[in-house]
């Protein structure tokens, strides 16, 4: 009979633990926040990443063989992304009618997630490095990682920084709307996903499904407007390194 | 289901096909995204596996950001040194733009073009 260290050994560098256990810790994490009565402080990303983190540093896995396994994940958020397509289509009466509004609210709401990230963050003495990588931080992580290497940012750091901002916009969005008397799911769901992109959608989506509709509108608008706006903002704020 | 993925694969094909061919800035993803957005306007119809299939996807999209957010543990070195600035940026930044976009929407909602205020 094999020693536990050998399987062990075997298993370490096989995909199967981490794709499995990644599965598993999201749905501990979507259980605890079922029980917890849907309570927005226990996000489930949230949950999911530190327990794996904590997981990964106690059996001193690097994060390289984490991902090798747990990439097949990641490689879905290419196809969810098109996905958006479908709600899209099925909300496409009220869009048509919000047009104007949502043109609006994009052009703001992309140029206020970049500047107020990266002036805030200035101001307290961050480098250029963490400045331009928090740049493109409301953009859906695919697209923002793209957008990070293009203006000399981490695309790594980004994706964490993307992915931090999406949990702090679903915990806080819908409560911060309700507080400023934003009635329409419509508004909300934009807000959201313009702020908070896929994991801000997701919770939209357990708003209404108009929510969740206009929050992956905006992933999709956002992600292509911030990708045009942000090289010429770093080139501005001679940011370029 | 398998229909499903393949529809969503494809199109998603097409769109990083599309960005590489015409270097334009956006996403593949998202290009796609538009296409089948277009097909379904054009057809009118949208088959029911395509939409369970989306809908399953889209209910369980923030698991596809977990690999991705574990990366965390690989910046411990800079997020010690400049964790404060980063920390309130995102939490500052995120909340800001929320507020920004849905008031912006709401201010430009109950003026709507073509028509005087007041009478």
């Amino acid at each position: 009979m094999a020693r536990i260290g050998d399987i062990w050994v075997y298993l370490a560098t096989s995909p199967l633990v981490w794709l499995a256990m990644t599965l598993a810790v999201y749905l501990a994490g979507q259980w605890l926040f079922q029980r917890s009565g849907g309570r927005a402080v226990f996000n489930p990303v949230a949950l999911a990443i530190t327990l794996l983190v904590l997981l990964l540093l106690l059996t001193g896995t690097p994060y390289t063989t984490y991902f090798s396994g747990a990439q097949f994940i990641h490689f879905l958020l290419g196809p969810a992304t098109v996905a958006l397509a479908i709600p899209l289509y099925l909300h496409w009466e009220r869009v048509r009618r919000l047009f104007l509004p949502i043109l609006a609210g994009l052009l703001a709401g992309s140029l206020t997630a970049m500047l107020s990230a990266m002036g805030v963050a200035w101001l307290l003495g961050g480098s250029p490095p963490t400045l331009l990588s928090l740049a493109p931080k409301s953009v859906t992580t695919p697209v923002a990682m793209g957008i990070a290497e293009k203006i000399g940012g981490l695309p790594s750091l980004t994706a964490v920084l993307v992915i931090v901002t999406g949990v702090i916009g679903a915990v806080a969005g819908p409560a911060l709307l309700n507080g400023l008397r934003i009635r329409d799911d419509a508004i909300k769901g934009f807000a959201i996903g313009v702020a908070a992109h896929g994991i801000g959608t997701a919770r939209a989506f357990q708003i209404s499904g108009l929510a969740g509709a206009f929050a992956g509108l905006a992933i999709g608008l956002n992600a292509l407007l911030t990708a045009l706006l942000a090289p010429l903002i770093v080139r501005w704020l001679h940011l370029t390194p | 289901m398998i229909g499903a993925l393949t529809i969503l694969l494809v199109f998603q094909l097409l769109g990083e096909v599309i960005v590489r061919w015409s270097g334009a800035p956006a996403p593949g993803p998202v290009v796609g995204m538009v296409l089948l957005f277009l097909l379904l306007q054009g057809r009118k119809t949208l088959p029911d596996s395509l939409r369970a299939t989306a809908e399953t996807l889209l209910s369980h999209l923030s698991l596809l950001f977990v690999p991705a957010g574990v990366g965390i543990m690989q910046y411990g070195a800079l997020l010690s040194r400049e964790w404060l600035a980063v920390v309130v940026a995102l939490v500052l930044s995120t909340l800001i733009t929320l507020a920004v976009t849905a008031l912006v929407m709401k201010a430009v909602l109950r003026r709507p073009p073509g028509v005087r205020q007041d009478g």
